[in-house]
């Protein structure tokens, strides 16, 4: 019974002793929580996607309050009402937000792409990329295999029948999940409401190589980047890209294009979320 | 030379992870991704050696010294538990950069038995400060050893065709008792190493 009763006291004393000092360190080397920070994240959208550049949302908010970050437009799944409370909070003039939306820089599916084995993997573009670059014939393209579709938390992207994954831009909210899971790395983002010319391709194998391997591949032929006016096209290792900040959408780039890997695209013109958008998008058409 | 002969045993021969089983929950949890496993390693060396120190005089003049050793799990658990929250408390106010490098990882292993275990094994080795310091550093090594080669293991696993029945925990435990298998292989080497630095 002795030892018993020295044993509870002793481990009491210990544990009072340890909460004491506990609770003193605390009080004394408090670090003072930044309410601006916490009062950002109850407004962000909470999914932690990463598409800010930022760890998670709460990195996002204490950037922000700190002032090392002052573009209130970041957080994609919030969108322009998260932007917009984000700079009341903070006292600024929100930027203007521009809804993006992601896009597959590949048309070449079944019908156009040539298949140079039957792939009887595990069915995960990550593991098919590894062997030989899967099972088409363009080593750029999509692989059809839907991990992009299983990484997209709206459910907004889609492998289409003729085996391309494919962007809802309607329900798509800019998380960039997709773009960073793709393994080719051919989903990119682009401005949603907005006329624009894109390039359905991402070959980057000469000219002569891409005819054989797809009917609809980007061939570096720089008729586009030629024909336009607001150099906004560039070709480099034979692939076009647009320039999404200096494109106007004119249009005058697609009827050259020999195989109709460059398109005039306006991405969500069925969903207007707000009255610049709207006006955008009626200029446009 | 006893010194190197202990951080050899700690990380090799008797690695926590691989041969003596402790530690095991954050070594499953923790290892999907390599980054995150050297952070969750860099905590627990951290933790180790101050649990170490920290632990190594409490046992000799509180409990020893009084005739208690039957309470040395019970206070070790406490003690450990509020140094980890104190150093938590402390780091967060002057080290801000090491406070993000380990903050998620540090309440994790507060009762971790790879933690509790070091500072047992240091008591019953009859081991000095310096030893208990050098132990523990040693085991830490050997945690972040066992946790990045598992990490590498897991990532490759991640894009292969694992029957659906395999899938998840049960192929990550028969890798993890594969790993173990090739550790054992080390049995006897340290020994052979540094003849008499061990007896």
């Amino acid at each position: 019974m002795h030892a018993v009763i020295i044993a509870v006291v002793i481990v009491a004393i210990t544990g009072l002793i340890l909460g004491i000092v506990l609770s003193v360190a605390s009080v004394v080397m408090k670090v003072p929580v930044d309410e601006t920070a916490v009062e950002i994240e109850e407004n962000l959208a909470g999914a932690n996607c990463g598409a800010c550049g930022y760890s998670g949302c709460s990195g996002y908010a204490s950037a922000l309050s700190k002032g090392d970050c002052t573009d209130t437009t970041l957080c994609a799944p919030g969108g322009a009402d998260t932007a917009k409370a984000i700079a009341s909070i903070l006292g600024v003039s929100g930027g203007e937000l521009r809804p993006m939306t992601a896009f597959v820089a590949c048309h070449g599916g079944k019908e156009e792409c040539d298949t140079t084995m039957n792939y009887h993997g595990d069915m995960s573009c990550k593991t098919a990329a590894q062997l030989y670059s899967g099972g088409k014939a363009c080593s750029f393209g999509c692989l059809g295999l839907g991990d992009c579709e299983n990484a997209c938390p709206y459910d907004s992207i889609h492998v289409n029948e003729n085996g391309v994954a494919e962007v809802n831009a309607e329900t798509c909210r800019a998380c960039k999940i997709c773009v960073n899971t793709c393994p080719q790395g051919i989903i990119e983002m682009v401005p949603l409401y907005h006329q624009e010319a894109v390039v359905y391709c991402s070959n980057h194998d000469k000219g002569a190589a891409t005819r054989k391997e797809c009917k609809v591949g980007c061939i570096g032929c720089m008729k586009c980047q030629k024909t336009c006016t607001h150099d906004a096209i560039k070709v480099t290792n034979f692939c076009a890209h647009v320039d999404q900040d200096k494109c106007v959408g004119c249009g005058d780039c697609i009827a050259g294009c020999p195989t109709k890997c460059l398109q005039l695209d306006t991405f969500g013109k069925i969903i207007v979320k707000d009255g610049a958008a709207e006006a955008k998008v009626q200029a446009a058409s | 030379m006893t010194y190197i002969a202990i951080i050899f045993t700690a990380i090799f021969t008797q690695n926590f992870v691989l041969q003596k089983f402790l530690g095991i929950c954050p070594f499953l949890g923790v290892s999907k991704k390599k980054d995150t496993a050297v952070g969750m390693s860099a905590a627990v060396i951290f933790v180790m050696v101050l649990a170490a120190a920290v632990c190594y005089p409490i046992n000799k003049y509180l409990l020893v010294a009084n005739g208690f050793e039957y309470l040395q799990t019970l206070v070790f658990i406490l003690v450990i538990a509020a140094l980890v929250q104190f150093v938590e408390i402390a780091m967060k106010k002057y080290m801000k950069p090491l406070y993000n490098a380990l903050g998620i990882y540090l309440p994790l292993i507060t009762t971790n038995c790879a933690v509790l275990g070091v500072v047992t094994l240091n008591v019953q080795n009859n081991y000095n400060f310096a030893m208990s310091v050098v132990n523990a550093l040693g085991s830490g090594l050997g945690y972040m050893l066992a946790m990045i080669m598992f990490a590498g293991i897991r990532e490759r696993m991640e894009g292969n065709d694992i029957p659906k029945f395999w899938n998840g925990l049960p192929i990550v435990l028969v890798a993890a008792s594969l790993l173990t298998c090739t550790f054992l292989g080390f049995t006897g080497v340290i020994d052979n190493m540094f003849p008499g630095a061990m007896s």
